[in-house]
């Protein structure tokens, strides 16, 4: 493939949106609440759309006749880039809610930037996401608070969740090959470059949600470069069940 | 307040519907008719939110992204009608906590196609083609029915309800344009929900209660049989547009009447489903029962920084 570095950076950004979308999914009907179960189907649609969109520029480019179809259900799980954090599993609702928050604040820096890449398409994709994006992170940040700053045993709950889950933080920041190959060509964002200001914005959160900034030092990382949690394959599993139970046809 | 005045009461009301006019929350109302509207609004505001559940146990499994988006806003759309139908029924005096309650606890009920599982695909296309299809022709009628916010939350459902009906049917003509395998699975689909479809009708009007007060409340236009009859000769050139079988030996034109004549229905089955030994009306309550409990602590939690918030307002204003 002659695009093969944009072509993987491409997919470094739209698997988050894929696997964490997928895992919404796995909640529709099942939440709290009929509002919470309805804004967190409208995150997950926003998020399929965008994936949508990315998997079709990345077919494009591929020079293969592959679709986005073909990309979304037809790799094998070294080849999904997801970080870590987005695969992390439903636990109870304050996992749901520090998962989205911990990734919606890096997705929105990350929005932020990518507006101004060289390469259009991904221009115009994060412009309209950076809308949807926005609308999450005040969605999720708001119930960080209401968790954090709820009762005695919702602040257990989602400092349990922000513990466990912290430790997927630091792989967000992590360049691979094709990211640094791209940043250098001017169409990839050097993420390392708002590391800083991530972690800032999160501790202010936490902060006002009167949770602890945990001080766990000790971080796992593998996603971007397609090494995953136990948690993967059964993902996979579910998502691709039917492409590959009944190969090449039409739905 | 005196008998006579009561009476008279009642016969306004009554010509008040009877002149089309729309019974708002506000006004005097018979006892009577503000139960039967709880009981119905919220039977229907329940099916909605149990019929999220067959349908999202397919959105991680959904074979490709298109179709994935498109059931994950259906169900969502589902989950928005169970939120006007609660509102609605909240206007006559009752929360959505008392409601959840009747449901959790058995007391209430909702539309028994919900307890029959979903095992393939297919399944998302039948339930969209047929059980939204039902659901329309049900209540179509009740965009008009006395009680306005029934009514208002009946149009805007009725519109999505088509829309899920013409989704459900795309998905089945894809399967039978495809290979011999999904045709086969639409098949099997039709062969699964075309019986509990006729019955989401209702039973037959010789066993079927409330029907003339509703008729006047005009909760009800059209009678369970007739229902049955329109959604039949609605359905059948539907199923032979596909070019798949409705599995019923006793399915035939009726030149002389202008309808199908169509075969028994199983009401035992019916009932059975109905009294709670469906296939799966125990996944189902489990699913709801569990959502509520599960996510008590996070409505707590709401709650208390809600008020933390506000009486931090009050204190500052002061
Ligand atoms: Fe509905
Ligand atoms: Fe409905
Ligand atoms: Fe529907």
């Amino acid at each position: 493939m002659k695009n093969q570095n944009l072509y993987n950076y491409i997919l470094t950004i739209a698997d988050n949106s894929l696997i964490l979308a997928q895992r919404l999914g796995e909640l529709c009907g099942h939440g709290p609440n009929l509002e919470t179960d309805i804004a967190l189907t409208n995150i997950s649609l926003d998020l399929l759309g965008q994936t949508r969109s990315y998997y079709q520029y990345a077919a494009k480019i591929s020079g293969e006749d592959k679709t986005e179809d073909d990309i979304a259900f037809l790799r094998i799980e070294r080849e999904y880039k997801n970080c870590l954090l987005v695969e992390q599993p439903n636990t109870h609702f304050g996992y749901v809610i520090g998962r989205q928050f911990l990734f919606d604040v890096y997705h929105f820096m990350l929005m932020e930037k990518l507006q101004n890449s060289k390469d259009e398409t991904l221009t115009a994709i994060a412009k309209k996401s950076i809308k949807e994006v926005s609308y999450h992170k005040r969605f999720s940040s708001d119930w960080i608070k209401r968790l954090g700053d709820g009762t005695e045993e919702s602040n257990v709950k989602m400092q349990e969740a922000i513990d466990d889950l912290w430790r997927y933080t630091d792989e967000l920041f992590l360049m691979t090959e094709a990211e640094k190959i791209m940043v250098k060509e001017g169409i990839g964002i050097d993420v390392s470059s708002f590391k800083e200001k991530y972690y800032e914005e999160v501790a202010e959160v936490l902060k006002d949600a009167t949770l602890n900034v945990p001080e766990n030092k000790y971080f796992t990382k593998g996603g971007k470069e397609g090494v995953h949690t136990e948690h993967m394959g059964y993902i996979l599993a579910d998502l691709q069940y039917m492409q590959r139970t009944y190969p090449n046809m039409t739905w | 307040m005196s008998e006579k005045n009561i009476k008279n009461l009642e016969e306004i009301f009554e010509a008040r519907i009877a002149r089309d006019e729309k019974i708002e929350p506000k006004d005097w109302m018979p006892e009577k008719y503000r139960q039967t509207h709880i009981r119905q609004i919220s039977q229907h505001a329940h099916s909605e939110i149990i019929g999220m559940l067959p349908e999202g146990n397919w959105i991680t499994r959904a074979p490709s992204l298109r179709r994935k988006a498109a059931l994950l806003a259906k169900v969502q759309d589902e989950a928005g009608h169970g939120l006007y139908l609660y509102s609605a029924c909240e206007t006559l005096g009752i929360s959505r906590d008392e409601l959840y309650e009747q449901l959790h606890s058995g007391k209430a009920k909702y539309s028994s196609i919900f307890n029959y599982p979903t095992i393939t695909w297919a399944d998302m296309g039948a339930i969209g083609w047929l059980v939204d299809g039902a659901a329309i022709i049900n209540q179509v009628p009740l965009c008009n029915t006395s009680f306005g916010p029934y009514a208002r939350a009946m149009v805007r459902v009725c519109k999505e309800e088509s829309f899920h009906q013409r989704q459900g049917f795309e998905i089945m003509l894809t399967l039978c344009r495809g290979s011999e395998e999904q045709k086969a699975m639409a098949q099997d689909a039709l062969n699964r929900w075309w019986w509990p479809s006729l019955m989401m009708l209702g039973p037959t009007d010789a066993e079927s209660v409330h029907t003339e007060q509703s008729m006047k409340w005009k909760l009800k236009r059209k009678s369970n049989d007739e229902l049955r009859q329109q959604f039949i000769d609605q359905t059948v050139p539907q199923a032979d547009l596909l070019g798949i079988t409705v599995p019923d030996p006793d399915l035939k034109w009726n030149e002389e009447t202008g309808h199908y004549d169509f075969g028994e229905i199983d009401w035992d089955e019916f009932w059975q489903v109905v009294k709670g030994h469906g296939p799966c009306n125990k996944e189902r309550m489990n699913a709801r029962v569990n959502a509520w409990n599960n996510g008590e602590w996070v409505r707590d939690a709401a709650m208390a920084y809600a008020e933390k918030n506000a009486n931090k307002k009050v204190a500052k204003a002061s």
